[in-house]
């Protein structure tokens, strides 16, 4: 293992009663790259972000964060870390930059720096010409970009951004990730983010999948795709048991019902559909053939969509909810 | 383009910047009670009706019996305790409001010891109580009391010590619950029958002895009687009725003295820190 990661996980665990949330993750973040984590509500992403920030202490396993242990040396993985909840943790009755300016005191940025680094971060998320509004008159976006912003106010080497785009508008999020990434280019930083939306972890440069408290794979975006090598084929028919019985008699192929179509995965899909009209035996009222996504990717790897294993995972979003607290 | 960023190094914790933490929490305080105009015009009106209205009238019923003083300059140091206390008691409640709003969070995760935070708060409460007590002061004059400079100093000094300790047992109350409805519940239900048992309503003289004693372990009643103590000593009352409004706390015949209660208030005071840090650090 490297000495010099940004985080490095071994492990790691954490149960709530006889409830496992996270049942022992490995992995390691290289510094200077955006990881991402990625997985349905309630896989364990919030528990395990949760641990590497030092609100929760894990049951078993250990992890360190930029060199230093979570349990052991908290303050010092509390100094060298920038967090973003999915909640806000602003103060509404104060304005912006009263916000961040508490923030500064209180991680002890050194007085001489603290004007000109509240202007640069405030900038750079184009909020310094609302400086002195209340953040109680910002929008769920302004909001997130200024706590963006005051995460970054003591220059920490790794930045923790729970679900950071969650509840936001489309456009809201594309300045978000435009923000990430110049974010990047400026400062000596590691990114942790966790998702469960797949068109943003095609912005990192590496995603952990995890689902059940378990990582199931970790590569890049690319590799993860390719390594799928298949095509995903989505059929609408009038009777989906047969169609899929048939798929498997006459095709070999294994198929099941994910959001309302049968979907199976298949090699040169387009050449495929041709040869599936003539012999599925079953009327087909409209097909789809796509590339391989994360979502093919999520798929091959769990057993599932994203979306489908988000239905019915109460529990975990419950316990979720609770350790939040 | 790495050349542009303009990093900061954080420092290693110490003494200096947990006095930064427990300035800027002060602060904020101080930031949201100046910010908040309602909060303050509803704080004031109380105490106003209860001297001016409530103790104009009990004031005439009782004007017998209480010969060459005014009904509401007994009051008026219940009215600036009670005001103290009030005050207080909501800065400690916004533990749960920042709970509720996610802000209690940004300040757990800091780098920086519970106790700061908690110090911050509590001194916060303190300031912010004592300016609100600070008006009632500048009403002096309309009960008969006059504006000492001795007697303003040693008001504003156990105004301070009442509220720091009202703000510590507030937190203490407020470090584990989850919702502000329940707070102020509770808070009606401890600081309604603390405040009646004080002495700052009615003379503690004369009592019953089942009431009494109830008086006498009301930690309230030890914060209040210095106060009345000392505006009495700047007043020119009839022996008759400075025994009976001004009785001071006896244990089993033992006149307690001005500094043992203002000791038992901070004592307190300083336990309840000590309660409402250790809270916090478990609520973790």
């Amino acid at each position: 293992m490297p000495a010099d990661a940004a985080v490095s996980v071994r492990g790691l665990r954490k149960a709530y009663g006889k409830v496992e949330a996270v049942k022992g993750v490995d992995f390691e973040v290289r510094p200077g790259e955006v990881f991402g984590f990625l997985g349905p509500n309630g896989a364990g992403k919030t528990t395990t972000i949760s641990m590497l920030c030092t609100l929760v202490n894990p049951t078993g396993g250990s992890a360190t964060v930029a060199g230093h242990d979570v349990v052991k040396e908290r303050d010092q993985v509390r100094r060298n870390i920038g967090l973003v909840f999915q909640d806000p943790t602003l103060d509404g009755y104060l304005s912006a930059q009263q916000n961040l300016r508490f923030h500064a005191e209180l991680y002890g940025v050194p007085k001489g720096a603290v004007h000109d680094r509240i202007r640069k971060v405030m900038e750079m998320v184009a909020l310094w010409d609302r400086k002195d509004a209340k953040v109680m008159t910002f929008s769920g976006g302004m909001k997130r970009r200024l706590e963006i912003a005051r995460g970054l106010l003591h220059s920490p080497r790794v930045l923790f951004l729970d679900e950071p785009t969650v509840g936001l508008d489309p456009q809201t999020r594309s300045a978000i990730w435009g923000y990430i990434n110049q974010l990047r280019l400026m400062e000596d930083i590691t990114i942790f983010m966790t998702t469960h939306y797949m068109d943003e972890a095609e912005y990192c440069d590496r995603i952990a999948i995890i689902d059940h408290g378990r990582v199931v794979v970790i590569d890049s975006p690319e590799a993860l795709k390719a390594g799928v090598g298949k095509d995903r084929v989505q059929i609408q028919t009038p009777d989906d048991p047969a169609a899929i019985e048939a798929l498997r008699e006459r095709f070999g192929l294994e198929a099941a019902v994910h959001e309302g179509a049968v979907t199976f995965a298949v090699a040169s899909g387009e050449q495929f559909v041709p040869r599936l009209f003539a012999e599925l035996g079953i009327p087909i009222k409209s097909v789809s053939v796509s590339r391989p996504s994360l979502d093919d990717v999520f798929m091959s790897y769990t057993g599932s969509t994203i979306r489908d294993a988000e239905a019915g995972d109460d529990t975990m979003a419950w316990m979720r909810a609770m350790a939040r607290r | 383009m790495a050349s542009e960023a303009i990093g900061v190094r954080v420092p290693a914790r110490g003494a200096g910047h947990d006095l930064r933490a427990v300035k800027i929490v002060l602060h904020r305080e101080m930031l949201r009670f100046v910010n908040d105009r309602t909060r303050m015009l509803s704080m004031l009106v109380q105490p106003v009706l209860w001297l001016f209205v409530m103790g104009t009238g009990l004031g005439s019923l009782v004007q017998g019996s209480i010969p060459g003083v005014d009904y509401r300059t007994f009051m008026y140091p219940g009215m600036i305790s009670m005001t103290v206390i009030m005050t207080a008691m909501f800065s400690a409640g916004s533990i749960v409001w920042d709970r509720e709003f996610g802000f209690l969070r940004e300040m757990l995760v800091a780098p920086v010891s519970r106790g700061a935070i908690v110090i911050g708060k509590c001194l916060g409460g303190a300031v912010v109580a004592v300016g609100q007590g600070i008006v009632i002061l500048a009403m002096a004059g309309l009960v008969g009391v006059p504006y000492a400079p001795g007697l303003i100093v040693t008001l504003l000094l156990e105004m301070f010590l009442a509220a720091f300790t009202i703000t510590a047992f507030g937190v203490t109350l407020a470090a584990r619950m989850k919702n502000i409805q329940t707070f102020f519940g509770l808070m009606q239900m401890a600081i309604m029958p603390m405040m009646f048992l004080s002495g700052a309503m009615f003379p503690l003289a004369n009592l019953p002895s089942w009431l009494h004693v109830l008086t006498v372990v009301n930690p309230m009643t030890y914060a209040v009687d210095p106060m009345r103590q000392a505006v009495f000593a700047y007043l020119d009352v009839p022996a008759a009725a400075e025994a009976m409004l001004n009785p001071g706390v006896r244990w089993f015949g033992f006149q307690v003295p001005v500094g043992l209660e203002l000791g038992i208030v901070a004592g307190l005071g300083v336990v309840l820190l000590g309660v409402a840090v250790l809270q916090f650090r478990k609520a973790e």
